[in-house]
């Protein structure tokens, strides 16, 4: 029972730092319909930002998740404007190429500038861990940071799309861009803004896993960004909560299959079970079969 | 278009053709030459430039200084160093280049199995012999039906011997009986360092409780270390590269799993104590070529030396790679003549030569039985424990 509790501790763990990737994917999806792969790079951006701010300038850890995140979401919008924006009314194929083209370009560019060798950040969460219920079961104290930040960063994105006229606008966009921009919202500025915001989360979760796991490397947001998807798709992209239960639900599940002896085929169970959803409810989990996305 | 495309590539092979004339003509022809030719054929850029710079430039070293006293049999030794890009392809085009442009007496390098593999072919129809200092893969001197390749050489112990020499280890000398082993399933190195471990291991009469896998580039382990942990394992067995390892322990202590951790010489970087923590690294133990924290009067001095020369401490490779330069020399010095032929013969018939990385005798596989270093991490530092000979 204790080796089960454990397991279910490490895998809500592992599943707050998807669900913190995912929120962004989700959120550029739910308004412009592009999948964003450059997603995992620019959160690999935002642990390189808050490693350098920390190491070479010695912030602490709050201000550097800020102004990583301010980064971040500068890159995300010149992202936007280089990349996105100029073929926005071309087919849906070319969209997703290039959001792997410039997913390509900023590993590899990162790459040239800091190497490929790994770097560790400094100790910035207190790591203290601490026995639940005075059992055998550990809970690391910087989960509750990741879990806390995860949770407020969603009501904060709940809040700003439910009621500010930022998220009213965002809504709009994404329900109908024409319409909108009929009723005299400017479109390149929401979008401009989903950018931000959605780039901001990324560099979040980047200052967060680069404390928690300690190494970062250009190539890391490679594999996570993938499984964010994956939790993005399984909750239903382009819903916010359906990011943080894909997120929890995907880590929970390769965890467990981790416990169960199957740590080699944890990623294929997690792809299958992405099939799996993508043929029984296309919509996701939390998905509703209706038009009306974020 | 079609002509105009034939015209064009005529004229790009045509020109690939002369440049090629145009280098060769510029090479000086070595067979009556006032120096001995060794080739170099290293991993100077690429994903594992630091291995290749790191033995590149303790031969640099060691050739430097031989040259110092007098060179080799009255003449001075000339080092041609090529880049192979760590890259397969690139490094059998290197040897290719060495052996028939170049004309050197042997080859050393290149740093990983992968690579000396590649290598190997043109060095044996060349008939010039190639010697690694840190291709520790069972099956770089020895083809898969178990026959010696005549020009192929090594310095460094193999995979096998360090895994049997950890299961001893950790069976007689810590006295733990029950172990877990955690290995990376993608990895030869990682897969061929556990079989030893284990067949050794279990022969002596110990247990394994546990067998669980990972993937190079995973970073979280949690959930396979929990399940270890379950079993109550005294030791853990953990041969891999010190990017992932470092995270294992980390993430093993932080679990409450304190047993010792041992492993080999893939931890042999400064990056695993920054990774891990120092605090988690203590009981960590693992087998190396050599240790920097030697103070026999030999390694003293080529510490010293090659701190004036590099401004650095020395590691492994740069260890492994000055005593392959003396290898080589000692070899050509009692061949008696700088010809590839009888340095083989000399190279195979290498008894008890003394380098800083231990006493060495090439046997009858071209593999040396060489003694092999156990360190012990304490406070985050590598400290010498015991030198176990063959």
């Amino acid at each position: 029972m204790d080796q089960f509790i454990q397991q279910m501790v490490n895998g809500i763990s592992l599943g707050s730092i998807y669900a913190l990737i995912a929120l962004g994917y989700t959120m550029v999806y739910g308004i412009i319909n592009l999948i964003n792969f450059a997603h995992g790079d620019i959160y690999m951006v935002g642990a390189y930002v808050g490693f350098a701010l920390t190491t070479f300038l010695h912030f602490s850890f709050f201000p550097a998740l800020f102004i990583s995140m301010l980064v971040c979401s500068i890159l995300g919008i010149i992202i936007e404007k280089v990349a996105y924006k100029p073929i926005r009314n071309s087919t849906r194929i070319a969209a997703l190429i290039t959001a792997i083209s410039v997913s390509l370009f900023l590993e590899y560019g990162m790459m040239y500038f800091v190497k490929a060798e790994t770097r560790t950040f400094p100790a910035l969460l207190p790591n203290k861990q601490i026995n639940l219920f005075h059992t055998n079961i550990v809970l690391d104290i910087r989960n509750l940071y990741i879990i806390f930040v995860t949770i407020s960063l969603m009501a904060i994105l709940q809040y700003i799309i439910y009621k500010t006229k930022v998220g009213k606008s965002m809504r709009a966009v994404s329900l109908d861009r024409d319409a909108a921009q009929l009723m005299g919202i400017d479109i390149n500025k929401t979008i401009s803004y989903t950018f931000a915001m959605g780039s901001a989360l990324a560099g979040a979760a980047g200052v967060l896993v680069g404390t928690y796991y300690n190494s970062i490397n250009p190539l890391m947001g490679v594999a996570p960004g993938l499984k964010a998807f994956v939790a993005a798709v399984i909750g239903g992209i382009g819903i916010i909560p359906g990011a943080v239960f894909g997120g929890f639900f995907l880590g929970i599940t390769e965890t467990l299959v981790s416990a169960f002896g199957g740590s080699l085929y944890k990623d294929a169970v997690s792809f299958t079970i992405l099939i799996f959803v993508l043929l029984v409810k296309p919509n996701g989990l939390l998905g509703k079969n209706i038009k009306e996305k974020v | 278009m079609k002509k105009r495309f034939c015209l064009l590539m005529t004229l790009l092979f045509t020109f690939t053709l002369f440049t090629g004339c145009t280098q060769k003509s510029t090479q000086a022809s070595s067979t009556d030459s006032e120096t001995i030719k060794v080739g170099l054929n290293y991993e100077l850029s690429g994903n594992v430039a630091t291995y290749g710079q790191g033995l590149s430039n303790g031969i640099e070293l060691a050739i430097e200084e031989i040259n110092k006293n007098g060179g080799v049999l009255g003449k001075q030794i000339e080092v041609v160093k090529i880049d192979n890009k760590s890259d397969n392809a690139e490094a059998a085009n290197v040897s290719t280049r060495l052996a028939t442009r170049d004309k050197v007496v042997a080859i050393l390098g290149p740093a990983t199995s992968g690579n000396t593999k590649a290598a190997s072919p043109a060095a044996v129809q060349n008939k010039v012999p190639l010697i690694s200092a840190s291709a520790t893969a069972d099956d770089v001197t020895v083809d898969a039906n178990g026959k010696v390749r005549e020009y192929i050489f090594k310095t460094c112990f193999s995979d096998s011997f360090q895994g049997v020499t950890m299961a001893n280890f950790a069976f007689h000398d810590l006295s733990l009986k029950n172990a877990a082993v955690l290995f990376d399933n993608t990895s030869d190195y990682s897969k061929g360092l556990t079989k030893n471990f284990k067949e050794t291991y279990t022969a002596l009469g110990g247990k394994i409780l546990a067998e669980e896998a990972y993937q190079a580039k995973d970073t979280d382990y949690k959930a396979v270390l929990t399940k270890i942990k379950a079993t109550n394992p005294e030791v853990l067995y953990v041969p891999g590269y010190y990017e992932e390892v470092g995270l294992i322990v980390r993430q093993a202590r932080e679990l409450g799993l304190t047993v010792p951790v041992l492993g080999a010489d893939g931890y042999d970087s400064p990056k695993l104590a920054e990774i891990a923590g120092k605090e988690a690294l203590n009981k960590v133990y693992y087998t190396n070529h050599y240790s920097s924290m030697d103070n026999a009067p030999d390694v003293v001095k080529f510490k010293t030396a090659f701190n004036a020369k590099y401004g650095k401490e020395a590691d492994a490779f740069h260890a492994l790679g000055y005593d392959l330069g003396y290898f080589f020399a000692d070899a050509v010095t009692r061949a008696g003549v700088a010809d590839s032929v009888k340095v083989k013969e000399a190279l195979a018939a290498t008894k008890d030569f003394k380098g800083i990385t231990g006493t060495l005798s090439i046997d009858e596989n071209h593999n040396p039985v060489k003694a092999v270093t156990i360190l012990e991490v304490k406070n985050g530092e590598p400290t010498f424990l015991k030198k176990l000979e063959p």
